[in-house]
């Protein structure tokens, strides 16, 4: 089956759902969400735990609630999805993108669109990629599948429990695992600080006495059928294990939590740029790739640690696109890149074209090293165009500035995003 | 008198706290904070400390076999693990809808559990 449509949006999670709201706000009828999981929502129907849109609505919810904020908008609108559908081809053909999904309902659909948003947010990183030694049995599941057994499934994967790496999901799971009545024995982070939000280690690894191991990783996993037990040690700063260092425990379970990549297979296909930083394609201040048509947002743009931020980022890339949708692309100036330094280790967009800025633009970056009182500026051609302080800066919370299109003059080479402690030399 | 070491978790500063308490555990101290926030955080955590908790229920006849639950508003931490004992035991039928209450009153702490998503019956 072949069929158009104006705005193709992949992915029905956060991103998905505020990009598709802001879409029909700004005047697009024809749009339709894909979702590959029978419901929409993402990742938040597995994120019971609350502490979701402090932001965006000023009180506490959960995973479940935030997203049915966005599915009852979506609902509102009457805005068309597809669930249980995956796109498994995207290309770009003339002025216009084919989107080639599957599902048992539709079979094989062609869709061309005026514009695609893409919205699949993110995968763990696996055990693979982390050249652990041991055997490999049974009971070793990255935080997220953990996650998603206890929560949406209810099965508990195990009863006394290891946990490597110290980002959110881990840390969530530490205390969910806890309450359903595991013995979480430790969290061990190969950094000498963690990945994971400050509220995260207090509420989940103090309030239960989990202990959080910094400098410290798994050298060795015993058990053959299934895991017996965990050998952790202390690394130096080159990273490597101490020898001498190594603690043993007694245990059924290992979660790895290691961190979150994009998942962009679909954009390669495309032929969309990522960033080797990000992991996410590279985009321009309207959040659209190097190739026409295409906009990403949220975690497969780049890993956010608030949802919020991602709806927000969302809502803007479907603003972008529906805007290109109606009035054809803006007229473009000459895009300038903008250049990450100090601290700062990327920054999204990776280009601003200030004839095409319509007022600010929020600039999202992230620093590789924590940061005590510390300078944001931003500067182009010797010129300081913001500087902003902060009292400290973690390489786990990401970090925004809006930046002016009067400012600019259009004549800029480049823009320099630097962030550094006070007194440190450039 | 007793001293409790905290990280303040009103911002991202994490403030490292100290508090002072008297023999009758009322606050007589609290340093290191930045703001104010800071300061209510520490007294707040050494005198009655609260949570809100979050699980899920088992459903019988659901589309799916667990509904996630939250208390619907904070309880005091020293009754979380009596809060989830209850939680364990409580099976409700589908269907369950956001916001349904659950439990009233769990473990006494005066609180409700409600449902934080929708849970369709299963099609036989």
């Amino acid at each position: 089956m072949s069929i158009e449509r104006d705005i193709v949006i992949i992915g029905g999670g956060p991103a998905g759902l505020a990009a598709a709201i802001a879409a029909r706000e700004a005047g697009v009828e024809d749009i339709l969400i894909l979702e590959r999981e029978k419901e929409l929502g993402g990742i938040l129907n597995q994120c019971i735990h609350n502490g979701f849109g402090l932001h965006t609505f000023k009180e506490e919810l959960t995973g479940p609630e935030y997203a049915a904020r966005y599915v009852e908008r979506v609902r509102e609108l009457a805005i068309p999805y597809r669930l249980s559908t995956t796109v498994v081809d995207l290309r770009r053909e003339g002025d216009s993108t084919i989107v080639t999904s599957v599902s048992k309902a539709d079979g094989l659909t062609e869709i061309q669109a005026k514009a695609v948003i893409l919205a699949m947010g993110c995968r763990e990183r696996p055990r693979g990629a982390l050249n652990i030694p041991g055997t490999r049995p049974a009971g070793i599941f990255s935080a997220g599948t953990a996650q998603r057994l206890v929560n949406l499934e209810g099965w508990m994967p195990g009863r006394r429990v290891v946990i490597l790496g110290s980002g959110d999901i881990g840390l969530i799971m530490a205390r969910r695992m806890t309450l359903e009545g595991a013995k979480v024995l430790c969290v061990a982070e190969l950094m000498p600080y963690s990945g994971g939000l400050k509220r995260n280690i207090v509420q989940c690894l103090d309030d239960y006495g989990i202990p959080l191991r910094l400098s410290h990783t798994v050298v060795d996993i015993q058990g053959k059928e299934r895991v017996e037990g965990v050998t952790i040690a202390k690394v130096g700063e080159d990273l490597k294990p101490i020898p001498g260092t190594e603690e043993q425990f007694d245990c059924d379970t290992l979660l790895l939590s290691v961190g979150l990549l994009p998942e962009n297979e679909l954009s390669k296909q495309a032929g969309v740029e990522l960033s080797p930083v990000t992991g996410g394609p590279k985009v321009s201040e309207t959040l659209e790739t190097g190739v026409p048509g295409v906009f990403a947002c949220g975690n497969v743009l780049h890993v956010h640690d608030l949802v919020d931020y991602v709806s927000e980022e969302a809502a803007a890339a479907g603003r972008n696109a529906a805007r290109l949708v109606l009035e054809g692309a803006p007229a473009a100036g000459k895009p300038i890149p903008l250049i990450p330094s100090g601290a700062v280790r990327y920054t999204v967009p990776s280009t601003l074209d200030p004839a095409r800025m319509e007022g600010d633009v929020i600039i999202r970056f992230r620093v590789g090293r924590n940061l005590r009182k510390a300078a944001v500026t931003v500067s182009a051609g010797g010129r300081e165009l913001l500087r902003r302080k902060r009292p400290v800066m973690a390489p786990g919370e990401m970090e925004q500035i809006a930046l002016k299109k009067e400012w600019l003059t259009g004549g800029e080479t480049e823009i320099t995003l630097d962030a550094r402690e006070e007194g440190e030399e450039t | 008198m007793a001293v409790r070491e905290l990280i303040c978790i009103s911002c991202p500063l994490g403030c490292p706290l100290r508090v002072e308490t008297d023999g009758a555990g009322k606050v007589t101290a609290v340093t290191g904070n930045t703001c104010k926030r800071g300061e209510a955080y520490g007294r707040k955590e050494v005198t009655a400390p609260t949570r809100t908790v979050t699980s899920t229920v088992l459903v019988a006849g659901g589309q799916s076999p667990v509904v996630s639950v939250r208390t619907k508003g904070d309880v005091p931490k020293d009754s979380i693990f009596a809060v989830m004992a209850v939680i364990r035991e409580t099976e409700v039928p589908a269907p369950v809808a956001l916001g349904d209450v659950l439990a009233e009153n769990i473990a006494g702490t005066g609180v409700d559990l409600i449902a934080t998503c929708t849970v369709g019956k299963r099609e036989e």
